[in-house]
């Protein structure tokens, strides 16, 4: 999923930057996109959305980019019976015929890792979900209060 | 990943028995249930974490200087940006709704990722929290020794796609220590502050120990 600077420049550059949520995309919606304000930028940040695919075909979410991280990775929480949480790497992920694909706290969640400067609140920044077949599209994330548990409504 | 092949059902269902395999085997390499390996000089499920650490200005916190109060102990690490921060909202809500009876109730982050969270602002990213949030880190041993003390797990675990090449594998609970010192319970991931909250008030009005 790292993708080259030259990829996520020109990424940024090409992708319309689109502001109004939810945001369709072929037979895609994405919705509820939002990230945690970081501390500083030497710890990754977390962000979720949610993936809705409205077709009659599956598809799956192949890469992603973002000027704030050199290393965005979608990433699982999992708790064992015992208690004991890990996180796992998460490769291109299904976003099943009118299913959806959600992250959320507890969840899977999507690490911004190799932060390029701090993720303030009240601000924004754009994310580009590339997806199989629908795809790449480019969403504004606002980022919300670290006591933030859910997108704004 | 966009090289990722399609796993077809029986593959995921192959793996999903692995891991599944691989995080029981983890779980059962270390019998961490509370009691299973409790001392031996107290009653069963009875017993007193203890715990030499440091603040995040280096100062020696012990468990005997919170004699008098709870404490609601969570173990984490501050590269944590999903599960540590869940529960550290959920303490702060908790904090928040004590009011006046907050003064009773100390919490605490315990770093099991210690030399890197010691050089990483600990007191800065606990107060981004709750300013209540006491974050203490201390040498491997020292926190290898705290954890067995309150019978909780945690290992390093290499993992390329984590930053700095490792993720920390750790026990997600909230455990509660009584004003005595004794271990008293603990709430499981995802207990809803509410839950917490009423628990705590009912222990605090002397409804339960």
């Amino acid at each position: 999923m790292k993708l080259s600077i030259s990829a996520l420049l020109a990424f940024t550059l090409c992708a319309g930057v689109v502001q109004a949520d939810p945001i369709r995309q072929g037979n895609l919606e994405v919705d509820g996109a939002w990230a945690r304000a970081s501390i500083g930028a030497s710890r990754p940040g977390g962000a979720y959305f949610t993936v809705r695919n409205l077709g009659n075909e599956a598809d799956r979410l192949i890469g992603l980019s973002s000027p704030v991280s050199a290393m965005p990775m979608l990433h699982e929480t999992t708790v064992s019976e015992e208690g004991v949480s890990r996180m796992a790497h998460v490769e291109a992920p299904e976003i099943p015929a009118g299913g959806a694909l959600v992250l959320e706290p507890g969840g899977m969640h999507l690490m911004l890792m190799e932060l390029t400067g701090p993720l303030e609140e009240g601000g924004t920044f754009p994310l580009t979900l590339i997806f199989e077949t629908a795809g790449e599209v480019t969403i504004e994330v606002p980022v919300l209060s670290i006591r933030a548990t859910g997108p704004e409504e | 990943m966009r090289h990722a092949m399609p796993l077809t059902p029986l593959q995921k269902t192959l793996w999903a028995a692995a891991m599944l395999a691989a995080a029981g085997f983890a779980g059962l390499t270390w019998s961490g249930a509370p009691g299973a390996s409790g001392p031996s000089n107290v009653a069963q499920d009875t017993f007193r974490p203890e715990f030499r650490l440091e603040d995040a200005a280096g100062r020696v916190v012990t468990s005997d200087d919170f004699r008098g109060r709870y404490l609601l102990v969570f173990f984490g690490f501050t590269n944590c940006p999903d599960v540590c921060p869940t529960t550290l909202i959920e303490v702060a809500q908790v904090m928040d709704d004590l009011g006046s009876d907050a003064a009773q109730v100390q919490p605490i982050f315990l770093s099991v990722d210690p030399a890197r969270d010691a050089g990483m602002g600990l007191a800065e990213y606990t107060a981004a929290f709750h300013p209540s949030i006491l974050g203490l880190a201390g040498s491997p041993e020292a926190t290898q020794a705290a954890a067995e003390s309150f019978k909780v797990f945690f290992a390093r675990e290499d993992d390329a796609a984590a930053p700095g090449g490792y993720g920390m594998a750790h026990a997600s609970a909230l455990y509660l220590v009584g004003p005595e010192g004794d271990w008293l319970r603990q709430y499981d991931y995802g207990t809803p502050a509410a839950e917490i909250l009423a628990d705590l008030q009912a222990r605090l009005q002397g409804h339960l120990p």
